[in-house]
């Protein structure tokens, strides 16, 4: 049953990379809340959450993106989506979320972004 | 009112946990009924966001209650049809707010209508608070899309 949902942290550069593994909805969005108020908390306002391993996306997972975004912004950091596949990237295609948020091929182009000191939406 | 060529029902506890259930269910009735892959995820998530909806408003978390999913696939539609026994809406009453200021007011709420009203052909609702709450909602097989 596909019930599973994971995070890994690593790091990259200055930035702090969010694997996200399986599926986020409801039920595990939580966790994924849990992770990047950790971050938050910590200062760590450099995130990306690389997404190659994300297989489904409900609103309660993009909800989680929208509470925080404001708020790392404010203070100068950014949250920038990459690897997301295409039946994934549909939903956040769907709600506009890729007016909003950088998202890139690979963390790698994300942790460029960020070097570059680019911030494309505000 | 149509007669439909088969009908499916499930019913499960109103735990967010059985979300995933909930999905591989919709998953195996859309590719029944000759969905593709990127309608049947599409199909997915317009039931997951009307479940969890019933899991967390109208039965405020608590998991003592049931969701009950009925789908109802025909030669060129599917339509699914949750139903639970919790708090209605109104439907009206849920504004159409865009992305920055759903941002702003630091609100998620309005997101899974808005993904549900995206996804499906169409969308009903009949809401007798605390009696039964119904929402149906339809998606036709061949969508010609712009």
């Amino acid at each position: 049953m596909s019930t599973n949902f994971r995070i890994e942290r690593s790091e990259l550069g200055g930035a702090v990379v969010l694997a996200l593994d399986g599926f986020l909805d409801a039920h595990t969005a939580p966790q994924f809340e849990n992770a990047i108020s950790s971050e938050a908390e910590a200062g760590h306002l450099h995130l990306i959450a690389d997404c190659r391993k994300l297989s489904y996306i409900s609103s309660a997972g993009l909800g989680v993106f929208m509470s925080f975004i404001e708020e790392i912004r404010e203070k100068g950091g950014d949250i920038k989506l990459s690897g997301i596949e295409p039946k994934v990237y549909q939903v956040f295609e769907v709600l506009g979320f890729h007016e909003l948020f950088d998202i890139v091929d690979n963390v790698e182009a994300a942790g460029a972004l960020f070097d570059q000191g680019s911030r494309r939406k505000d | 009112m149509a007669q439909f060529e088969k009908s499916f029902t499930l019913q499960v506890p109103s735990s967010t946990q059985n979300l995933a259930l909930i999905r591989e269910f919709v998953s195996a009735i859309g590719a029944q009924a000759g969905f593709d892959e990127k309608d049947v995820m599409r199909l997915q998530l317009a039931v997951d966001e009307a479940c969890a909806n019933v899991i967390e408003h109208a039965y405020d978390l608590e998991a003592t209650h049931e969701v009950t999913i009925r789908a109802l696939i025909d030669d060129d539609l599917i339509r699914f049809e949750i139903v639970d026994q919790g708090k209605g809406f109104d439907p009206a009453r849920i504004e159409e707010q865009n992305l920055d200021a759903l941002i702003r007011d630091r609100r998620s709420g309005g997101l899974g209508l808005r993904l549900i009203r995206s996804i499906m052909d169409d969308v009903q609702y009949q809401i007798v608070p605390g009696e039964k709450n119904e929402l149906r909602m339809m998606k036709r097989l061949k969508k010609h899309t712009a």
